[in-house]
């Protein structure tokens, strides 16, 4: 239940960040928040030469609202997002699934792009960057790279960032205009592993569900003009085709349940709170 | 860029429960390991070692943190408290810790100790909490003996009377 030996680096400056990446590359794990990274260090699941902390790193300190989005710096904390004033206002979405991401002692210190680049399948945060269309930035010695979520998160626990790339902000998108979004989830604890969460944004005739703890990534589907007499098959077939698996937490029955429960649930909600 | 390798114990220093303190520590070495095996401060518990049970909840910089999940050289320079810092300097226990023993908060006492301090920064930032809040809050810990009745009615117990003293 101890980690493996380790080198400690603590750059001064992103250029220092990555250079240290470049270095050390596949061998350097990125340290901030480590509230899933040292766990899983602890659990000998994950053994680094080397631990690059940003978490400490005042460049990526921030949370910046311009052109339509959120942009997150890689130290900015859970807590810190979720106590930003105009949360709720331009962000109803990340507003109600922040507060199941852990619990109050791991968010102080887990940070919001730790969560995107450990990509649980059942985390609440990846779940929201996918619903709402948002992307990572990326950083290495040989320039920035602006990725879609579709093309960040490419299975369990698994991105496309490359080894010496440095995530250095998440950007969600604000608030459309006139749209309703709701976030539920299903845990043994509050603030465990989601069971099932899920996430919907209703804008229109445009609705879009993210479904979470089922597949191995995130997966989201939209549909156009879903009503009452539509909506039970729509989730019954989304439910199916998520195949989600047996494991010791519940059964894919059980899990396909909560896809349809949850899913109307949250879409009953998201349209009522659209205009 | 500061390089700390592998293997070797780098001297660091923090400000614990208001005192200057120093220490060596390799890397690798837990926030929980170097209170309690370099410091000598068997008060900070370990549970689990990855982060669910909370028993080894400190506050760093006035927020919890899970000490098995901060490596000791994080905490170089900052200011860290245990459950130390609660009582007076005679042990006259605080408010909130007398609050948890009129209330049977604790059977073993084990886990008390993270959920002491947790309450403490959860209250300093919320001063009015609904049970709802308080229960949500407690949900990073685990009590094998008691249950949470008896934390929860202590803490919106301190709650109120901190209030209605004016002391948040």
């Amino acid at each position: 239940m101890k980690p493996k030996s380790f080198t400690y680096l603590r750059p001064a400056s992103i250029d220092e960040a990555v250079q240290a990446l470049a270095r050390w590359r596949e061998d350097a794990r990125i340290l901030a928040g480590g509230q899933s990274l040292v766990a899983m260090m602890n659990l000998r699941l994950i053994e680094a030469q080397a631990l690059i902390d940003v978490s400490d790193l005042a460049p990526l300190a921030y949370i910046r609202e311009s052109n339509g989005e959120i942009e997150v710096g890689a130290s900015t904390t859970q807590a810190q997002f979720m106590m930003w004033p105009t949360l709720a206002e331009c962000a109803p979405l990340l507003s109600a699934a922040l507060p199941h991401v852990g619990h109050y002692q791991t968010r102080s210190r887990g940070t919001v792009c730790g969560s995107i680049a450990h990509s649980d399948p059942s985390s609440e945060l990846p779940l929201c960057l996918a619903t709402l269309g948002g992307s990572v930035v990326v950083t290495s010695s040989r320039g920035t790279r602006v990725l879609p979520c579709g093309d960040f998160q490419i299975g369990m626990l698994t991105t496309a960032r490359l080894p010496d790339e440095l995530i250095t902000a998440v950007r969600f998108p604000t608030r459309r205009p006139g749209a309703g979004y709701a976030f539920a989830e299903m845990a043994q604890r509050h603030g465990d592993f989601a069971i099932c969460a899920v996430a919907a944004m209703v804008s229109g005739e445009t609705t879009r569900l993210g479904v979470g703890g089922v597949a191995e990534k995130p997966t989201v589907r939209e549909w156009a003009g879903l009503d009452e007499s539509g909506i039970d098959d729509a989730l019954n077939d989304l439910a199916w085709d998520l195949g989600g698996t047996d494991d010791s937490h519940a059964t894919a029955a059980y899990r396909r349940g909560l896809v349809r429960r949850l899913g109307r649930q949250v879409i009953e909600e998201a349209k009522k709170c659209s205009s | 860029m500061l390089e700390l390798k592998e293997g070797q114990r780098h001297p660091i220093t923090m400000t614990l429960d208001g005192q200057e303190v120093r220490g060596l520590t390799e890397p690798r070495m837990l926030l929980s390991d170097f209170l309690r095996q370099e410091l000598g401060r068997p008060e900070v518990h370990v549970g689990c070692e990855h982060g669910v049970c909370g028993v080894c909840t400190v506050l760093i910089d006035g927020k919890p943190a899970r000490s098995c999940l901060t490596f000791a050289v994080q905490a170089a320079g900052r200011r860290v408290d245990t459950i130390r810092s609660l009582a007076d300097k005679d042990g006259k226990l605080n408010d909130l810790q007398s609050a948890f023993r009129r209330h049977h908060a604790l059977q073993c006492g084990y886990c008390t100790p993270g959920i002491l301090l947790s309450a403490e920064a959860f209250l300093r930032e919320n001063a009015r909490p609904s049970e709802q809040e308080v229960r949500e809050m407690l949900s990073g810990h685990i009590c094998r003996c008691t249950g949470y009745v008896g934390m929860v009615d202590a803490i919106l117990e301190t709650a109120q009377q901190r209030a209605s003293a004016g002391t948040p």
